[in-house]
């Protein structure tokens, strides 16, 4: 199997995205001064497009100030005792560095526009936003804190599935975010999902796809399998667009795909629909029982 | 792809075809063979202590992967009844997966496997054991079934992966694997899953949501394929043995981190090197798994699942 294609992307990426003062597009080739394209959501002026956001920028676009974390103590572990070209303990310390992250989602409580809300958000620069443990704990622990206050919860997905250095580990995070996803839908409260680049493997195979609402994000690529592997495969190259988020919705597999900068507008309608929708029940309910 | 287990079988092979002439031939002549007969056997059985006794997990990967392992439908032959039903119900009936009602020691259950071909004939039909997203589809409505039915359902894992062709994606594979494991997760019955031969990735957690999960001594459970880790971890799938000791995807190795509840021990050479003994030690298995689970009410049963979930896992706070 040869690389798969959020690790090129991740690698192609990286050297102009760490500059401190220019970034250059990697679609355009516009360079874009660092804090004007953050001012614009990481997304490029000249042709629209979407960087790859960090979790604290996402969370600040979207909350309307407060934010109480969930799960930040929560902290990896090596539970194989992982060393390949570098020790896991190693890849983690790099990965922390690089990205002021403890690991690869932040997971809190917050109000979007008025609206209280349970938001998880993957960061891809945190071990391109691999599932491993501590990623499946935080986000049980916010569906359960989510299921616990009968709140609405907006996961953000960005991932190149389980995480390796973990295992067995890593794969049953699957089995235990699904039954904390399942548990809070079953009750009764909404799920949405916010699919961005890249989405794929373990992840996209679990929470991704479970919720009442998916979105996406403009080009975000998003699949099971890895371009490179299904190439192989079939042994010929796959049209561009591919596994994009607009494939997706042609395909019918997904709500919408919706701009950046129309995405907090788009969520609170859909928390508005929600809360109507519960005002109804409870009115209904309470008609019943009177 | 040649099998090293196949390789290392057929010296042994050899030697017994050697041992059955002999006491062929002792019967038929007027010479006493015996202890020559005696010889031959010692060394056969001291080559295959010495071949099988101690299998790296590379090693076991292949035993796992052998053609003549037994596959879900050898196990499931073994029921007293079978009544297979077929298809999602919307395009498809996906022969990597099978499934229906059946009856296992008087017991009436809900049956889902993943099922390789042996040759490559059947292998082609069979997709190699790889399911397509209607094959998850076709998990989903039996495990729905099960529940609607108030019946048990076992299932049997052998799976190198879900299928991962352009198709799969264009018919949302990951979507499907979503949603077996949800209807997996709610199931108000018991659920025994049985790790057969492979146990890749997100294709085999897909079927594998389950109260008690039995694992044969000679299958793996991985998160990756072996071959997939070394070629993304070294840029060499040669390096594939090494990343199988790394994986800890032996039964023994998951049994350790509580994930495999019960780890079935096979025949010395593998388990087809006694099929019926080893199918009627995973029947056995099976049956007392859901001997135990069958008092539980629904609730508790729900509770106890999400219970045996939600603990996995490690990391330092």
């Amino acid at each position: 199997m040869p690389m798969p294609d959020w690790l090129r992307h991740r690698s192609k990426e990286q050297p102009t995205e760490d500059a401190a003062l220019w970034t250059k597009c990697p679609k355009c080739g516009e360079v874009l001064y660092r804090r004007d394209l953050s001012a614009n959501q990481w997304v490029c002026p000249r042709c629209s497009h979407h960087f790859r956001m960090s979790a604290y920028d996402r969370i600040s676009s979207l909350v309307d100030g407060d934010f109480t974390e969930i799960g930040s103590d929560i902290l990896p572990a090596d539970p194989l005792g992982w060393v390949d070209k570098k020790s896991y303990p190693a890849k983690l310390n790099a990965d922390r560095e690089k990205s002021s992250l403890t690991e690869g989602v932040v997971c809190g409580i917050g109000t979007i526009e008025g609206h209280r809300t349970a938001l998880g958000v993957m960061d891809f620069h945190f071990r391109g936003g691999t599932m491993g443990s501590v990623v499946g704990e935080r986000i049980t622990m916010l569906l359960e804190a989510a299921l616990a206050q009968k709140v609405p919860c907006i996961l953000f997905t960005a991932s190149g599935g389980a995480r390796m250095e973990e295992g067995m580990l890593a794969l049953m995070q699957m089995a235990k975010t699904t039954s904390a996803v399942a548990r809070f839908m079953e009750d009764g409260n909404f799920f949405v999902t916010v699919l961005t680049d890249p989405t794929t493997g373990g992840v996209s195979a679990s929470f991704a796809f479970q919720s009442d609402i998916i979105l996406a994000e403009p080009k975000a690529m998003i699949g099971f399998s890895g371009r490179r592997v299904i190439e192989q495969t079939i042994r010929q190259k796959l049209p561009d667009q591919f596994q994009t988020a607009e494939f997706l919705l042609d395909k019918g597999h997904i709500d919408a795909v919706v701009h950046r900068h129309q995405l907090k507008g788009a969520l609170t309608r859909l928390l508005e629909y929600a809360a109507a929708g519960k005002a109804n029940v409870q009115r209904t309910r309470g008609a019943t029982s009177a | 792809m040649n099998n090293p287990i196949m390789e290392r079988e057929r010296g042994l092979l050899e030697l017994e075809k050697r041992i059955e002439e002999l006491r062929a031939a002792n019967a038929s002549q007027p010479v006493d063979m015996s202890a020559e007969i005696r010889a031959l056997e010692a060394k056969y059985a001291e080559i295959q202590r010495e071949i099988f006794g101690q299998m790296s997990p590379w090693e076991k990967v292949h035993m796992a992967r052998h053609p003549k392992r037994p596959t879900a439908m050898d196990y499931i032959s073994q029921f007293e009844q079978f009544d297979e039903l077929h298809g999602d119900r919307h395009s498809r009936d996906d022969q990597a997966i099978v499934g229906g009602l059946a009856k296992l020691h008087g017991r009436s259950v809900v049956v889902i496997g993943e099922q390789r071909g042996r040759d490559t004939k059947e292998n082609v039909k069979r997709n190699f054991g790889m399911p397509y997203p209607e094959g998850y589809r076709k998990a989903e409505r039996f495990i729905k079934l099960a529940g609607r039915l108030g019946l048990p359902v076992v299932t049997f894992i052998d799976t190198k992966g879900a299928d991962p062709s352009a198709m799969s994606e264009e018919h949302a594979q990951s979507e499907a694997i979503a949603e077996c494991l949800y209807a997996f997760s709610i199931a108000p019955v018991p659920i025994v899953a049985t790790v057969i031969g492979e146990g890749g990735s997100g294709g085999a957690l897909a079927l594998s949501i389950a109260d008690r999960i039995l694992m044969l001594e000679n299958s793996y459970y991985s998160v990756a394929s072996p071959e997939g880790c070394a070629a993304i971890l070294w840029s060499d799938a040669g390096k594939a043995d090494e990343a199988a000791a790394r994986l800890k995807l032996t039964a023994n190795d998951l049994v350790g981190f509580g994930i495999v509840d019960e780890m079935i021990p096979e025949p010395l050479g593998g388990a087809h090197r006694d099929t019926a003994g080893t199918i009627a030690a995973v029947l056995n298995s099976i049956e007392l798994a859901l001997g135990d689970l069958a008092s539980m009410p629904p609730e508790r049963l729900r509770e106890a699942r999400y219970l045996k979930y939600r603990r996995i896992g490690q990391w330092v706070s």
